[in-house]
């Protein structure tokens, strides 16, 4: 009797550690908001009046009134189309051969822990390395093609280990039915696992990119140029990018061009958005194979 | 010293017939330094229902798994000694993805494809390379399986929209589409209710006429219901193997009686 009256009495306690619990973690959401909200508002505050038509289609001047950000925007979408063109199937057959084919093993454990150790690398290490190896060693000039090998392989490890996550969250019996059927690991592959995980890969995806996509300091390091006055018409071609086009604004001391940044900013985050609502989109097609 | 072996297992004076389905010769297995089969010897009747029964942990489970080679797809896993099916290793010199086409299996928990119920039944037999009307193949596997009038006029429902027992229906007639000799079932009652379970057994009693079928059960009335022959598991050692009345009336061990009549286990 006495401990059933003892429970009751915890109860009240347990209620308010329950509503404080909640509370905090709501705190937590609102305070990222606030903050997320405030740039956006400021942001649009600054550059909406530079934000024209005329401010998509010119390219960028010395005179803020005539300048724009269409080399930007064009350079950034060959960037992207090439990063994920490069990054994307290396990253997901190399997760496939290291969860499906690889034999286990401490080799296996030490790549695992070195891609884990990659995607914490600062990107202007990677920078330094495609300045080397793609600018100076393959010879390939501060071209787009550089810099989107440069792109693609710091956002390498992200794919890899989300691909991996991925291909492991797929229940055994998925597996283990399907090779009870006879069928081949290639067969496994392209008919189960890739299908199930493609939702979760594609999400990995869309964080790499949406990180490629707003990346200066690799590309800066590769030697992109600010300053591009014609529209690159192979992968060959010098380029620029919009997060450089924004850095080199905010760095001059004009108060127009702060103005322009802002501007650059807002269709920064305008490409970025449209990536991933069409990724977004991508993947919901493909969760269809899963239902409920 | 086999024969010995086989000697001490076949009591009450059967004789081995010459022609066993599934023969398994001083069979053991380890997972890791974890001896789980020790030296069994076994041999398993072409159209016959045999079941493999003893409490958690003897082994029953892994040895069904060694008759396909799914113990491979495990890292970590030694076996000594050979299964034959048909007299012929299915670990030397054999492919493993053959074996598992020729040996079907039926897991513990329904596991239908995320696909449609006619792609789940047609989905081994495309990739095995089936040439014939698919259609067809489809209808006289679910038919094979006692679904076909549960499930004929939504064959492209979703697999997942079907209840426990038409799943795992569905997943012996997707496993019967790839024309397998024998069928294992690991314990395929086991997350069903009473009468899907009833179902699913005179499923069972009907593909004995084909199919040469082992199955891992802990419900030995379910054993006593539907098996020709019981081999009693425990520690990883085979302890007896007889006809399932004989078994089950009149143990030669005393360890199999106290198991069957509940003292253990």
């Amino acid at each position: 009797m006495t401990s059933s009256q003892q429970y009751d009495e915890r109860l009240e306690n347990r209620r308010r550690r329950g509503l404080i619990f909640s509370s905090l973690l709501f705190v937590a959401t609102v305070s990222g908001l606030v903050v997320l909200i405030t740039l956006i508002v400021d942001v649009v505050v600054q550059g909406g009046q530079w934000l024209d038509w005329g401010f998509l289609t010119s390219f960028p001047s010395r005179i803020p009134e005539r300048a724009g950000v269409k080399s930007a925007i064009v350079g950034s979408i060959w960037m992207i189309l090439l990063t994920a063109g490069i990054s994307v199937p290396i990253g997901v057959a190399s997760a496939l051969y290291l969860e499906e084919y690889a034999p286990r093993g401490w080799f296996l454990k030490l790549i695992r822990i070195n891609i884990n150790n990659l995607a914490g690398i600062p990107s202007v290490v990677y920078g330094i390395l495609g300045l080397a190896l793609f600018v100076r060693f393959f010879a390939l000039g501060r071209s787009l093609i550089a810099g989107a090998l440069t792109m693609a392989l710091l956002i390498l490890p992200i794919i890899v280990i989300s691909a991996q996550e991925a291909l492991r969250a797929i229940p055994l019996g998925i597996r283990e039915s399907a090779f009870a059927l006879g069928a081949t690991r290639r067969q496994v592959i392209w008919s189960h696992l890739l299908p199930m995980s493609a939702p979760s890969i594609m999400t990995g995806i869309i964080l790499a990119l949406s990180r490629a996509i707003g990346e200066t300091a690799p590309l800066i390091m590769i030697g992109a140029l600010t300053f591009i006055a014609f529209l690159p018409t192979s992968a060959l071609d010098p380029f620029t990018v919009l997060p450089i086009q924004i850095f080199n604004w905010t760095a001059r001391p004009q108060a127009d061009f702060q103005g322009l940044a802002a501007a650059g900013i807002i269709i920064l985050m305008i490409v970025l958005f449209l990536m991933n609502l069409s990724a977004i989109l991508l993947r919901n097609h493909f969760e269809k194979y899963r239902l409920r | 010293m086999e024969t010995n072996e086989r000697d001490v297992l076949m009591t009450n004076g059967q004789s081995v017939p010459k022609d066993a389905k599934v023969r398994v010769e001083n069979l053991d297995f380890w997972y890791g330094t974890n001896h789980v089969l020790k030296n069994v010897v076994l041999d398993i009747q072409a159209h016959e229902v045999t079941a493999l029964i003893g409490p958690s942990g003897c082994g029953k489970s892994t040895l069904l798994r060694c008759f396909n080679r799914m113990n491979e797809l495990i890292p970590g896993v030694r076996l000594e000694g050979r299964v034959l099916i048909d007299g012929r290793d299915i670990y030397r010199n054999a492919d493993p993805v053959m074996v598992r086409r020729r040996i079907g299996m039926v897991f513990q928990k329904p596991n239908p494809f995320p696909k449609t119920i006619y792609e789940n039944v047609i989905w081994g037999a495309r990739v095995n390379g089936y040439k014939g009307n698919e259609a067809e193949l489809v209808e006289e596997c679910l038919r094979k399986a006692a679904l076909w009038d549960e499930v004929k006029d939504r064959l492209n429902a979703h697999a997942y929209g079907l209840s426990g027992g038409q799943q795992q229906r569905l997943c012996i007639a997707r496993t019967l589409a790839v024309a397998p000799d024998v069928v294992l079932m690991d314990e395929p009652a086991s997350a069903l209710d009473p009468i899907a379970t009833a179902k699913l057994e005179e499923t069972i009693l009907q593909l004995k006429e084909r199919y040469t079928i082992i199955i891992v059960t802990h419900n030995m009335q379910q054993a006593g219901r539907i098996s020709d022959r019981t081999a009693f598991f425990y520690l990883g050692e085979l302890i007896e193997v007889d006809a399932t009345d004989q078994l089950f009336t009149r143990p030669a061990r005393k360890r199999t009686e106290d198991y069957i009549t509940g003292r253990f286990g």
